[in-house]
């Protein structure tokens, strides 16, 4: 499902944006420890588009999407 | 010899509604115009929904019969126009040359990028896959050597499928084809031809091209250059798009307009919608043109010449309700009412000043509309109106030049 979520991210001088932490609802947070690729992608499974960026969090690869100017996760991978 | 595109997003509006909403995606869907505002048609439906012979244009109730299982989902233009714009960057990464042809279908001229993309076919397969991956929803396009043809393409298989139309296929591929599926063969000209005894492309290209001139007058030529695979029209940069020849905005009302009051408040609305986006474009009109549609979806259009020229919203909207006095006499009540402007000529021509009319008077008038043109594009178009309009504020909460981002257009 869509769940939007919080993040702290980097701008750099050219205007890309790269994510560093996802903040969770419940006060959690988890750093993001690598990014893997960078993509425009189209998510089915919870129903959007925008800037895909591969996330490795903790070992395990999560999809986090920059649409617009909200973040969304999912965590099912798909394609 | 060129090589054209067109790339057409299958069911746009009902397929991004789908992206959004996963759970629709295995039902039949329609998006539709809201119910409540009496704009309850058929926008867009999804392939399950089209299997029901769901029209585009029907109202819901209509479609419901057909589909008892239709779910209807609401338009949210904001996302098209999005989408839209992700479209043509995909687009823009293989050539410069793209006509839009409305939100949801556009030319491309790729025949400088075939060395570097490779075919024509090639492109295409490319940016079908890029459009499906990228933004969740599926297109079709045609590849050929001209507009028409590759318009063509783009409908022969639906959806997620590139054709291609060659010198040497179109003849088996395009010639089987019904009339009406050529662009600009309507359903009056469709019927016109069959008279001729006219079914297919094929026959159409076959006639003798004086015959049709003696039925069809100038249009002959556009027919039969379109059927050959004759037609020459380059494919627009998005920025060259031609100069505006009209502008106008309609509304169904959200309830039957009975009276003349009625109708004067949705005319002072439309009037200043259309009034503003003139000004907004540096013109001045000199003919006024309204359309009357009653209960019974009977639709008159009257125009008017001004014999001067004008940007004021008081001139369009007299000239409007002297045409509606002379023209209707409330046999039935009104359900859609619009108005549009033509002829225009740039604000900045000088014009000649008249000894029967205060121009003190019209500057001042003029000074007063940019005035609220600067007021209502800072805070809204409810941020300040005619007092007129507070009297039933139901009938005239609409505000055409926001909410009307969707623009018909036409080929030529």
């Amino acid at each position: 499902m869509k769940q939007y979520v919080s993040v702290t991210a980097t701008f750099d001088t050219d205007g890309n944006i790269l994510p560093l932490k996802i903040n969770w609802n419940d006060g959690r947070s988890f750093d993001i420890d690598r990014i893997t690729d960078v993509r425009y992608a189209a998510s089915l499974k919870a129903g959007g588009a925008g800037i895909r960026y591969t996330c490795r969090i903790r070992q395990s690869e999560k999809y986090l999407f920059l649409e617009d100017n909200r973040w969304f996760i999912n965590n099912e991978k798909e394609h | 010899m060129r090589t054209i595109l067109h790339s057409d997003c299958n069911g746009f509006f009902a397929s991004v509604e789908c992206l959004y909403n996963p759970q629709l995606r295995d039902k039949p869907v329609a998006v539709c115009g809201d119910k409540d505002k009496r704009h309850g048609i058929i926008l867009a439906k999804n392939e399950i929904a089209k299997k029901f012979n769901v029209k585009t244009g029907e109202p819901i109730w209509q479609a419901q019969q057909k589909c008892p299982e239709l779910v209807t989902a609401s338009a949210h233009y904001d996302r098209y126009i999005r989408f839209s714009k992700m479209c043509r960057e995909i687009y823009s990464d293989y050539t410069e040359f793209i006509e839009p042809f409305g939100l949801d279908e556009a030319w491309l001229d790729v025949t400088g990028s075939t060395l570097t993309h490779g075919s024509g076919e090639k492109i295409a397969e490319e940016i079908r896959y890029r459009v499906k991956k990228e933004l969740g929803i599926t297109v079709s396009i045609g590849v050929s050597f001209n507009k028409i043809f590759s318009k063509l393409g783009s409908d022969y298989k639906k959806p997620d499928a590139v054709t291609v139309i060659t010198k040497e296929n179109y003849k088996d591929m395009v010639w089987k084809l019904k009339a009406s599926d050529l662009l600009y063969v309507g359903k009056a000209t469709e019927k016109k031809l069959r008279q001729l005894g006219v079914f297919t492309i094929g026959d159409l290209a076959n006639y003798p091209l004086e015959l049709l001139r003696k039925n069809f007058g100038k249009w002959a030529d556009i027919l039969y250059s379109f059927s050959n695979g004759l037609d020459f029209s380059p494919v627009m940069k998005s920025d060259e798009t031609s100069a505006v020849k009209s502008i106008g905005n309609s509304t169904t009302a959200i309830r039957d307009l009975e009276n003349f009051e009625d109708v004067k408040i949705i005319f002072m609305v439309l009037c200043d919608s259309v009034c503003r986006r003139m000004r907004e474009q540096g013109f001045r009109t000199k003919t006024v043109c309204i359309s009357i549609r009653n209960t019974e979806l009977y639709t008159i259009t009257r125009q008017k010449k001004l014999g001067f020229s004008t940007n004021l919203n008081s001139d369009v909207l007299s000239t409007c309700l002297e045409l509606f006095r002379e023209n209707y006499f409330f046999e039935k009540n009104i359900r859609s009412l619009g108005v549009s402007v033509s002829d225009f000529e740039p604000d900045t021509l000088p014009h000649q000043a008249s000894i029967f009319i205060s121009e003190e008077d019209i500057i001042r008038q003029e000074q007063l509309c940019s005035t609220l043109d600067v007021i209502k594009n800072r805070f809204g178009s409810f941020a300040i109106n005619p007092a007129k309009l507070m009297f039933d504020k139901n009938l005239s909460g609409f505000s055409p030049k926001e909410e009307h981002t969707v623009h018909p257009v036409g080929y030529f």
